[in-house]
């Protein structure tokens, strides 16, 4: 290193030309590889809608199984379908959006999410124009950090067909048990709803379910040493099914006028 | 041995810059948990710590001193955003799991530390070379640690399973403590100790000797 490497001159010009060089080449990168990556988060984001459906088939491309399914997107507050949303809506992104989301009150936060989208999409599978399985996107807070999952229901709108989450930061072999396969794999069949009532009643519960109890349909067994993610689990379910979440939609959907 | 072979070798065992140097430690405890994390973060440093090597060293006579740190650390940064960007082209999977460590390469004192300390003071070819030899040496640890974190954690190995799990009905009741990131710093340490205990140069010579006891009752 000889000393004039040291006059301001020199440290000018070496240090612009060394970031002119270092920012062509990330901004190359970035450029390049943007639509690699966007194609991967959405074969991420598909696949994550077809393994909750049940319908995840390690044969088939996934573009191929999710031509069944039709995206439509819903005004949670009145429960009906919408066209009115932006190109490329980001329902996470939205729900810090002074507009297209609203800040939730204490009250009805049981889910902890402090911000929700007022429109959220829905993912429906349909043959011959019946209604056969209807995917939602759920997400809630649990022990340390917000799970992000996906509930699918029958055409019925109230048995489960699957249930998984996609993006969790949950204890690894605790709160992480929500991605054990046996566990998710108690799910199908349970029942979110009570006979006559849009009041969610799916949750789990301590320990094993009693298969004796009446309401053995609405529960699941809760997770071995993992008491405040299994709470986080309920909470979210309970939220996005009740009057806050899909509740309305699916009432609408089931009479008939979403 | 010629000189290229021994950059290449000494970091890996003799100088290894986890196990003698303590460098890197952070990263090592946090994508371990299983083997293909390891790989990939493994692949990434050396891949990192050899180009930065490189760069710095081929303009090395052209760095103003007294912005040197800030020239070595535009360089690694930004050869950690070309594979950070690679990866989530091309190995969505990975780079999710690896998350912001991925991004953390550029504070792993392992690539500043051999640019500093080798670069700035060898031809490029040369530098290459302990690049390399830093990267495997830092990847050596994380794949030992992985694979004792996966074993014994999750009773897998890249994702196979080797002990049945009693989750699953088998007979191996899973070390939950092994998928968590302390888990790290005792197989570190173990390491450390193996390597230490086969090359008893490293051992380090004590900060201070206890005085002889005097008192003959205590004795």
């Amino acid at each position: 290193m000889s000393a004039n490497n040291d006059s301001i001159g020199k440290t000018i010009t070496v240090t612009v030309l060394l970031c002119v060089v270092c920012s062509v080449i990330v901004s190359a990168a970035a450029v390049l590889l943007k639509p690699m990556q966007v194609a991967n988060k959405d074969q991420d984001r598909k696949s994550n809608i077809l393994k909750a459906a049940g319908i995840a088939d390690a044969n088939k491309s996934v573009d191929e199984l999710f031509a069944q399914i039709t995206t439509k997107y819903v005004d949670l507050e009145t429960g009906k379908f919408t066209t009115e949303v932006p190109a490329k809506y980001d329902a996470k992104k939205a729900a810090k959006d002074p507009v297209l989301g609203k800040a939730l009150t204490k009250d009805a936060d049981i889910a902890s999410i402090k911000y929700q989208a007022k429109v959220m999409p829905v993912y429906m599978v349909e043959t011959d124009g019946k209604l056969e399985k209807v995917i939602l996107p759920v997400h809630g807070y649990g022990l340390w950090s917000t799970l992000y999952g996906f509930l699918a229901l029958e055409g019925d709108l109230n048995t489960v067909v699957g249930f998984g989450f996609y993006s969790h930061a949950e204890t690894p072999g605790l709160g992480g048990e929500v991605d054990n396969p046996n566990w998710k794999a108690l799910w199908p069949g349970k029942v979110v709803y009570p006979e006559g009532s849009m009041e969610p009643a799916l949750g789990l519960v301590k320990g094993a379910v009693d298969a004796a109890n009446p309401n053995a349909k609405h529960q699941v067994d809760g997770l071995a040493g993992a008491t405040l993610t299994a709470n986080g689990v309920t909470n979210l379910v309970q939220f996005w099914m009740g009057s806050n979440g899909y509740a309305p939609f699916l009432a609408n959907l089931k009479a008939g006028g979403a | 041995m010629s000189q290229a072979k021994e950059v290449l070798s000494n970091p890996v065992f003799k100088n290894n810059p986890i196990g003698l140097q303590i460098l890197g430690v952070c990263s090592a405890l946090a994508v371990t948990s299983n083997l293909n994390t390891a790989m990939v973060m493994t692949m990434a440093v050396i891949a990192v710590t050899a180009f930065s090597n490189l760069f710095v060293s081929i303009i090395r006579n052209q760095i103003p001193s007294s912005v040197r740190i800030i020239c070595q650390m535009t360089i690694i940064a930004s050869l950690v955003i070309v594979v950070d960007q690679i990866l989530k082209a091309f190995a969505y999977d990975v780079s999710k799991q690896l998350s912001v460590f991925v991004g953390l390469i550029i504070t792993n004192c392992i690539v500043m530390g051999r640019a500093e300390a080798f670069a700035m003071k060898n031809p490029p070819g040369i530098s290459f070379m302990d690049g390399i030899g830093n990267g495997l040496g830092y990847g050596v640890v994380l794949i030992f640690v992985g694979f004792l974190r996966e074993l014994f954690g999750a009773g897998k190995l890249f994702g196979y399973e080797v002990l049945p799990l009693v989750n699953d009905g088998g007979w191996y009741l899973a070390n939950g403590m092994m998928l968590l990131p302390p888990s790290a710093f005792f197989i570190i340490g173990m390491f450390i100790w193996l390597v230490r205990s086969f090359d008893k140069s490293q051992v380090e010579a004590p900060e201070f000797e206890l005085a002889k006891n005097t008192k003959k009752e205590a004795v």
